[in-house]
């Protein structure tokens, strides 16, 4: 238990050398040590049975009650299709500047848009997703520079088109932040 | 977007005010909230917002009511509202009554993004304009752009005049230059850069997927589609996109391609319905697409609607006096990312790294860099971690096209010819270098 480190809370089946490879990712781009954990929680109780989804809001609330508090910033990944009550998903969220964030790798996957799986893509979908989530607890805002994360992205297909890091404007945003 | 937007949210809704309210306050927009109409139109008598969004179904006074009333207090003021499915007749009446548009809830993230970059396009647009005139352009965004020779600020000047205007351009260089690095400053530099910049490596797909991947693709358009998808013309909207390796598309891409540059509008693959996309075109080729046009393989249309403005960027033997800079800089990034200290490059190595002629170019040059780091004692890097032995300037009186085949062989020897990692070592996809290797005739030692 630190309040130095970042945990990340799987919920649901994930291969370990995936989490581990989002986890070394995470501590590249913010320079933090990140522990894995497993997280159970019997997510029936966010299912939307008209939407067929899982309530995005209601799970980081609970991740932020349940999981947070033991660490700088608590991280909750998922293999559900997320939503919040007004959009018709979302990738992930986070609480600007508080201590939790959450994504899902279930829109990321390329044979959700009927193309062949591709590992690598879906790592590399989900780094980006849990370091601009994780970006909006440390502060940052949505960023114009059209490679950096913390771009806002709406499709999959803008996933791809940035970087998995922060530009150095955002970079240097986090650092002030850590002195 | 020199102003910060000012959007107000009514909604009685708890979850949908708090939503929508985190989703505009990370697009660094400012927001209020109100959960009637009554407390909107209070804030609204003492505060300006560029934009309110407010539900059209709400206890008390309804949307529609309160639409009108602000429309007297500030004719001009944009209203958006928010429907469910069964009143879309209302929302029509709404925009009757002057609303700006209407979104049914719950949205596409994407519809919601669009609508408020549209109704922001107006709110900027007289505001930018006059920005724009006024600006003395300085470039923006090109601290990976590393160059100080003649030849280099030749090719930034002519970014600088380019940036601005909405001509097509085609950047032309060898592979390993920065062509992609020079499109990015273009469009960083452009009124369009707070719109997406879009990448399509054209030359590491096939026809059929560089088709999905443009157009994109409706749900069921084939076996597995389960979303729709949407396609790099209509992601680029308002922004920029950049085709790579333009000279590896098909002849019926090409037909297509010149039909959306015409119309900028199409269709999605297996959809019916015509997209309209407001885009630049930047391209880019290690190809001469003049002599493809020449002989057949290249429509002239197309070539003289792409080609309004050319930059070429010169290969680095033609500014050695960038190679200090850049050794520099590679060092720094490497030995950042790798969590090293910082180390020093021998002078006879660094010497020898600007006689040498880098068929690869900047790409080639990063890439001993890196590997120099990674395999050098960790304080100074000295010749013998530098592969440098062959095709040295002087040395020999090869064509450039001996050096390329030279290199390519070695490249392919080092990867066991696994094309996959040898194209990406050669930064060329994996048409280009399978081009290659018909063209200088390569294959696997026995
Ligand atoms: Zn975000
Ligand atoms: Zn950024």
């Amino acid at each position: 238990m630190s309040l130095q480190d970042i945990a990340l809370v799987s919920f649901g089946y994930f291969e370990n050398e995936f989490l581990e490879k989002v986890a070394g990712e995470i501590s590249r781009d913010f320079q933090f040590q990140v522990r894995i954990k497993e997280g159970h929680m019997d997510l029936s109780e966010f299912y939307d049975p008209a939407r067929r989804q899982y309530n995005g809001n209601s799970l980081l609330k609970e991740v932020d009650s349940r999981f947070g508090g033991d660490s700088l910033k608590t991280f909750g990944l998922f293999n559900v299709d997320l939503f919040i009550p007004i959009l018709t998903y979302i990738f992930g969220q986070a609480f600007l500047n508080g201590r939790s964030g959450i994504a899902s790798v279930y829109r990321l996957s390329n044979e959700r848009y009927g193309m062949k799986l591709d590992e690598k893509l879906l790592l590399d979908r989900t780094v980006k997703e849990v370091v601009h989530e994780l970006g909006h607890t440390f502060g940052l805002l949505h960023c114009h520079n059209p490679s950096c994360v913390m771009r806002s992205s709406t499709y999959v297909e803008d996933i791809d088109q940035k970087n998995t890091g922060l530009c150095s404007a955002c970079r240097s945003k986090i650092d002030f932040l850590n002195l | 977007m020199s102003k910060k937007i000012s959007i107000l949210i009514v909604d009685d809704e708890d979850s949908v005010r708090d939503s929508l309210y985190n989703w505009f306050i990370e697009d660094g927009y400012r927001v209020e909230c109100a959960e009637n109409a009554k407390k909107a139109l209070q804030i609204l008598e003492s505060e300006d917002f560029d934009i309110v969004l407010a539900d059209i179904k709400m206890p008390g006074m309804d949307g529609l009511e309160m639409l009108r009333r602000i429309k007297t207090l500030r004719k001009d003021s944009i209203v958006i509202v928010m429907t469910a499915f069964a009143t879309v007749d209302t929302a029509v009446q709404a925009l009757k009554d002057g609303a700006f548009d209407y979104v049914t809830k719950p949205f596409d993230p994407d519809d919601l993004s669009h609508l408020i970059r549209n109704a922001s396009k107006l709110i900027s647009l007289a505001e930018e304009n006059e920005v724009l005139r006024e600006k003395v352009v300085a470039l923006d965004n090109t601290e990976d752009l590393i160059g100080n020779s003649e030849a280099m600020r030749l090719v930034l000047k002519e970014v600088e005049s380019v940036a601005q205007s909405n001509s097509s351009v085609i950047i032309t260089g060898e592979s390993g230059t920065g062509k992609e690095l020079i499109a990015k400053v273009i469009h960083a530099n452009s009124p369009r850069k707070y719109f997406p910049f879009v990448i399509v490596h054209c030359g590491a797909l096939s026809e059929s997927l560089l088709e999905s991947e443009l157009f994109g693709h409706e749900k069921g358009a084939f076996t597995g589609a389960m979303y729709n998808r949407k396609g790099r013309f209509e992601m680029a909207d308002s922004g920029s996109i950049f085709l790579d390796e333009i000279s590896t598309i098909s002849t019926k891409m090409q037909v297509e391609l010149l039909r959306v540059l015409q119309s900028k509008s199409f269709v999605r693959v297996g959809g019916n319905k015509e997209i309209t996309s407001d885009f630049r075109v930047i391209c880019a080729t290690n190809r001469d697409l003049k002599s493809m046009v020449d002989e057949g393989s290249f429509r002239e249309d197309l070539y003289y609607r792409l080609n309004v403005v050319n930059i070429n960027i010169p290969p680095l033997r033609e500014r050695t006096d960038d190679i200090p800079l850049l050794v520099d800089y590679f060092i720094k990034k490497y030995c950042t990312s790798m969590n090293r200290p910082p180390i020093s490059i021998d002078p006879a190595a660094l010497q020898r790294l600007q006689e040498f002629k880098f068929p690869g170019n900047i790409r080639e040059l990063e890439n001993m860099i890196e590997r120099a780091i990674v395999i050098g004692n960790g304080r100074k890097i000295t010749l013998k971690d530098l592969p440098l032995e062959k095709n040295v300037v002087g040395s020999s009186f090869e064509s450039l096209d001996d050096l390329e085949k030279n290199h390519i062989h070695q490249i392919l020897t080092k990867y066991s010819w696994n094309i996959s990692r040898a194209a990406k070592a050669l930064d060329v996809d994996r048409v280009t270098l399978y081009n290659k290797i018909k063209k200088y005739d390569l294959k696997p030692a026995l």
